[in-house]
């Protein structure tokens, strides 16, 4: 809580409305976001009840300086996913953070299962379940829009909603925050569904005295000026994360249909670039964020003969020309655009459907499935047979359906194929093929996700590595990234974010930190997490990637399994002696 | 010259919302972006416009008129003028404002009125305010 000494957790129970509200101080030293997130979390949750249970909890937390420092812009949901079935950590900009912090809470506590579909109305003076029934069944686009007419506060307040997909349990339903931003990795969007919260209104008024005005004024001004008026993050106003479609491309590192390949032969039609020149309609930023980065495209669809069109404004980045193109063969803008839009609609997380579709895809071709089960077959690049797939998993319209509702791992697990289905750790990997540390980053992360690490940023140094320097590096990188969540800045100003800004930072605003403060925060979440993550069973030596990724070659080359099986060794060496430490 | 603030190119408004931050900051000492006498808000969600409330710095101003006090005064080039010590709290020109963009401040019990300083014009990345001379000022 600005300018106290303790968080402030609201606890909301679904099942009775009882709502709680505490002050505790000895949660304090986590400072918020991933860390506060992380405690909280190991209080609540059940480690062996399924992730779907109605006494498992949602934490969304944010930090000390969201909002009021440029780019501290995010909320950290964590739960337990019922994707992989261990920690769910996802992260979300918008206005949640803004929304949290002047409501006065720094996280929510959300237990229980409603008695019937409710959204959670919260502002600084009430907190409110109301009847969701109306809204259950819409999508995800129209359940925002009546919520946005329904409630006030224009401007400064979020609501996140579930679409379909949420509401049938699909395990990579996600949750969407101010429509173009979402919780989208592991799935809460299932976890809203099973306790039949259709969504999060959160607003509020609270006001908060500066304590030393000349001192926030400077470190403020310091970090805007270095965002607008240096090149450090010119990458993510300028083309936006779609700048690697190319990049990736030249390095073979593009996985395209399924990983059978690293490069595409359409990346040139798919590019940042393309999509900038052609198709880029504006772009929008995340409350108190100068930079802007949320690049969205226009999708203009034609409905009639006499030319009848509509139009409709999707969000864009690498991830999703990714998962939603190169992964599935669409060579074509519009046909990206398209998907988007269906996955936007019925709240999926595009990572999430676009590794289940190409997985599917090569499984058909393999006569592992029957993909005319779910309406229409799959073939790479066909934008119409993968809109009715999406449509026909939502509504889970055959057993096949169903399956694919579990997400690729499950899927596999059901009919084979597991050597072929994109997932470390159980959850569907990101957009680069770039080598060992990417591999092995997301198989230890905790989060199982690109960015707990940056291994694809450790393999695209410019000499060869050795093992010790790619664990080394990747455990450094996740340690100070866990400090950073804490704050719950958005990553892409980690390097505005370095040490001496952070701690310039929270002393202008009363917190007293120093290096060493930081450096144990990192190491001590980092440890919370392991123990969270085994206590939900997971085996940090049992961990496997699927056939694929050797069998295609990376930028560096094809991988080898052994070295891999080396390199999981030497972490598991690392992680014995960080618990020997604690 | 005097100067009054406009939002000439709200159509490059990213919704950031640094200048609600800057004004808070700045003048009122608040983390808070309500705690700003501009306010940045959707007009049909984020696939909608992004507006601004901001004061039209009228040249006959119906807030100076309401006040019964004297604590708000016409200022040259239009606007007004707030002197605090003279505030009752009444709302008076909040009700009175013909275009409803006076906040309330609930920590000082006056309402928060825009000077025309721009400072937040200061803090928008894409030029979409600007501070205008106003060439016929007495």
């Amino acid at each position: 809580m600005l300018n106290e000494t303790y968080v402030k957790i609201l606890d909301v129970d679904l099942t009775t409305g009882r709502v709680q509200v505490s002050r505790r101080e000895d949660l304090f030293a986590y400072l918020g976001g991933s860390g506060l997130a992380t405690a909280l979390l190991r209080e609540h949750v059940r480690p062996g009840d399924d992730a779907l249970a109605p006494q498992q909890p949602i934490i969304l937390a944010i930090g000390p300086l969201s909002t009021i420092y440029p780019a501290v812009t995010k909320a950290v949901a964590m739960f337990k996913s019922p994707l992989n079935n261990e920690l769910g950590e996802s992260h979300a900009g918008g206005r949640i953070a803004l929304a949290m912090r002047y409501a006065g809470y720094d996280a929510l506590v959300i237990r229980g299962r409603a008695p019937r579909p409710v959204y959670l109305y919260i502002d600084s003076h009430h907190v409110e379940l109301k009847r969701a029934d109306t809204l259950w069944g819409m999508d995800a686009e129209e359940a925002g829009r009546v919520l946005r007419d329904l409630e006030p506060g224009r401007g400064h307040r979020s609501i996140m909603r579930i679409g379909p997909a949420g509401e049938n349990l699909v395990r990579y339903a996600l949750v969407n925050c101010e429509t173009y931003r979402h919780f989208g990795r592991l799935g809460l969007g299932a976890v809203f569904g099973s306790k039949l919260l259709k969504g999060i209104y959160i607003s509020g008024d609270c006001d908060f005295p500066i304590p030393d005005r000349k001192a926030y004024n400077r470190v403020y001004t310091a970090i805007y000026k270095r965002m607008i008026e240096t090149e450090v993050m010119q990458k993510y106003h300028d083309l936006g994360t779609p700048v690697n479609i190319l990049a990736l491309q030249e390095l073979g590192a593009l996985p395209t249909r399924n990983l059978q390949s690293g490069r595409f032969e359409m990346a040139h039609e798919i590019s940042g670039e393309a999509f900038a020149d052609h198709d880029l309609l504006r772009k929008v930023a995340c409350a108190g964020c100068p930079i802007g980065c949320i690049h969205i495209g226009l999708l203009r669809q034609q409905f009639g003969p006499e030319h009848e069109y509509s139009w409709a404004g999707m969000s864009y980045d690498h991830e999703v020309l990714y998962s939603l193109g190169t992964l599935l063969g669409i060579g074509t803008r519009h046909g990206i655009l398209r998907l988007i839009n269906r996955v936007a609609q019925k709240g999926l997380d595009a990572i999430g459907t676009g590794v289940t579709l190409a997985w599917a895809t090569e499984a058909a071709g393999r006569g592992l499935i029957d993909t005319r089960e779910l309406g229409k077959s799959l073939a790479f690049g066909d934008v119409e047979g993968y809109e009715n797939a999406i449509d026909a998993i939502v509504v889970g319209k055959s057993e096949l359906a169903r399956t694919l509702a579990l997400g690729a791992a499950g899927a596999a697990e059901r009919y084979g194929g597991s050597d072929f289905a994109l997932t470390l750790g159980g959850n569907p990997v990101a957009g680069y093929h770039t080598g060992y540390a990417n591999v092995l980053g997301q198989l230890v992360g905790a989060r199982h996700s690109h960015v707990d690490n940056a291994g694809y940023s450790i393999d695209q140094k410019p000499r060869e590595l050795s093992d010790e320097e790619i664990v080394d590096g990747l455990i450094a990188e996740e340690q100070e990234r866990d400090a950073l969540t804490s704050l719950a800045i958005c990553l892409f100003a980690r390097k505005v974010y370095d040490r001496p800004t952070v701690l310039a930072a929270l002393n202008a605003i009363g917190i007293p930190w120093h290096e060493e403060d930081w450096v144990a925060l990192g190491q001590r979440i980092y440890r919370d997490k392991v123990a969270l993550k085994e206590s939900f069973g997971f085996d940090y030596r049992a961990l496997k990637a699927p056939a694929r990724f050797f069998e295609t070659p990376s930028m560096h080359g094809k991988l080898e399994p052994e070295r891999l099986r080396r390199l999981l060794a030497l972490f598991n060496e690392r992680l014995d002696a960080t618990r020997a430490a604690a | 010259m005097p100067k009054r603030l406009t939002a000439p190119a709200m159509d490059r408004c990213i919704g950031c919302y640094s200048c609600m931050l800057a004004c808070a900051r700045i003048n009122y000492g608040s983390f808070s972006p309500r705690h700003a006498a501009l306010q940045i808000r959707t007009k049909g969600g984020m696939q909608g416009n992004l507006v601004a409330d901001i004061c039209r710095a009228c040249k006959q101003p119906a807030c100076a008129e309401a006040c019964p006090t004297g604590a708000l005064t016409p200022r040259p080039g239009g606007g007004v003028r707030f002197d605090p010590e003279k505030c009752i709290g009444c709302q008076a020109c909040m009700h009175a404002c013909p275009v409803q963009v006076i906040q309330w401040s609930e920590a000082s019990q006056t309402p928060i009125v825009c000077k025309q300083c721009g400072i937040c014009v200061q803090y928008c990345p894409h030029d979409s305010l600007a501070m205008e001379e106003v060439p016929d000022a007495e």
